[in-house]
């Protein structure tokens, strides 16, 4: 009896995640896009801009460089739904992160596929990326382990006391590599945030028109995944102060995005490790010695 | 009704201008008209792009690209010629090197006269090249899909 309602809180779950996360994955750019004009004392775009973007995109035709391409870039979609839904319906923390990175292969293998040197430069800056994140994600999967004892989403959300207060230096370590996953500036890299820079758009130069637009929806699942990591350092205070974290860690990033002019590659990967190397490994120590 | 007239991406392409056009368009950008106001994203990247936006004349050198940025842009797409250099080709019409207006090259739906052309004339005529991409939408939904996507 238990594990069937178990089994239908998690399809509950997952099926949520699948379909209001575009939703609110869209709004959030919106709310961005929006925030992001007004600190440039812009007026910005409506709320739904983002969504009227990706309904155009739908409604183009695209250019296809290669057949591959799309195929790349479905996967690369279906990946990052497994994950969330792998998430939110209390699955391996662990798992979670090995499949975002799959997802993120994917993606660089459609834009390698393109033969573009735009293309091919975004795909080795978004390797770099993944290089210089990878290490500070498991580095908060370990620590939630250390804190919870389990890599269990599921387990970790319902842990009595707050992680956030045993896990400071990783969370700050976290906000850190959010900068790099949330494709913001001085991290930037792989897809410069606006066309008209040196790369164009990196890695999604040569995705128009529809494969663009799964480009973007793709996007909006894996910031509210990413949301999700952030609100498992709160889960204890209650929902309402986990997701009003979440949303702050969100505004302080877009301030950061507008504060800053793109870093090269060379010192984000550089900047990454040292973060994760002092923040991250020396919270997990102190926290397994202490134990 | 489609979505393209809510979110037109423009690729802006300098031919053989003064440069006065240039900085009117970017003036469009700053906070005075903000463009973004209309879901206008100025795009480098001819694939993203839905409005051309040409200012200067065509010279012998950039034909060419002119005409491989115009066809990088995925269907429906609008040209926008904006200044007397892109029109007619200006005063710079009698220069041994110019071939005069963007139409000598590829097809303009929308002229934008001036010089230069003032922002809210470039405004203006972006948002009337939405009306002819509308048209433009509703022409290739009733003709068969050539590159299925
Ligand atoms: S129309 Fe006038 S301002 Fe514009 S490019 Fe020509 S000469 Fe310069």
């Amino acid at each position: 009896m238990m594990d069937t309602k178990n089994l239908l809180e998690q399809l509950l779950w997952g099926g949520g995640y699948l379909l209001l996360a575009p939703l609110a994955g869209g709004l959030l750019a919106g709310f961005d896009r929006i925030l992001t004009a007004r600190m440039q004392s812009r007026k910005g775009p409506p709320v739904l801009q983002p969504f009227y973007d990706v309904f155009k995109l739908l409604e183009k035709r695209g250019t296809v460089v290669n057949g591959f391409q799309n195929f790349y870039m479905i996967c690369f979609l279906i990946f990052v739904m497994l994950t969330g839904v792998l998430f939110f319906s209390g699955g391996d923390l662990l798992l979670t992160i090995f499949a975002l990175t799959v997802a993120g292969v994917f993606l660089v293998l459609g834009a390698y596929s393109t033969n573009s040197p735009y293309s091919t430069i975004g795909a080795e800056r978004e390797l770099l990326q993944m290089m210089a994140y990878e290490p500070m994600l498991l580095i908060v999967a370990i620590g939630m382990y250390l804190v919870t004892c389990s890599f269990q989403v599921r387990d970790i959300i319902t842990f009595s006391a707050p992680i956030v207060y045993s896990l400071p230096a990783v969370f700050i370590g976290f906000i850190f590599i959010l900068t790099i996953k949330f494709r913001k500036s001085p991290f930037d890299l792989s897809s410069s945030h606006h066309g008209h820079q040196e790369i164009v758009k990196g890695i999604s130069t040569e995705f128009s028109g529809p494969t663009l637009a799964l480009f973007e929806i793709a996007h909006w699942y894996e910031n509210i995944l990413l949301l999700g990591f952030v609100y498992l350092f709160f889960a204890a205070f209650g929902p309402v102060v986990a997701v009003v974290s979440s949303i702050v860690a969100y505004i302080i990033e877009i301030f950061i995005d507008n504060a800053y002019a793109r870093l090269t590659w060379r010192f984000t990967v550089r900047a990454s490790w040292t973060v994760a190397a002092t923040f991250g490994v020396v919270n997990i120590l102190v926290i397994a010695l202490l134990k | 009704m489609s979505f393209l007239k809510k979110s037109p991406w423009i690729l802006h392409y300098d031919g053989s201008s003064c440069n006065g056009c240039d900085i009117e368009v970017l003036a469009c950008l700053t906070p005075l008209y903000d463009i973004e106001r209309f879901g206008i994203i100025n795009t480098g990247n001819p694939k993203h792009a839905d409005v051309f936006l040409i200012t200067g004349s065509v010279n012998e050198q950039n034909i060419p690209i002119i005409k491989r940025l115009y066809e990088q842009m995925p269907d429906p797409k609008v040209v926008v010629a904006v200044g007397i250099c892109a029109t007619s080709g200006g005063i710079f019409q009698e220069c041994y090197n110019v071939k005069g207006g963007i139409d000598k090259v590829i097809p303009v739906d929308v002229y934008v006269p001036g010089c230069a052309a003032r922002p809210e004339a470039i405004i203006d005529g972006v948002v009337q090249g939405l009306g002819v991409l509308e048209k433009k939408y509703a022409a290739l939904k009733n003709k068969p899909s050539k590159t299925a996507a």
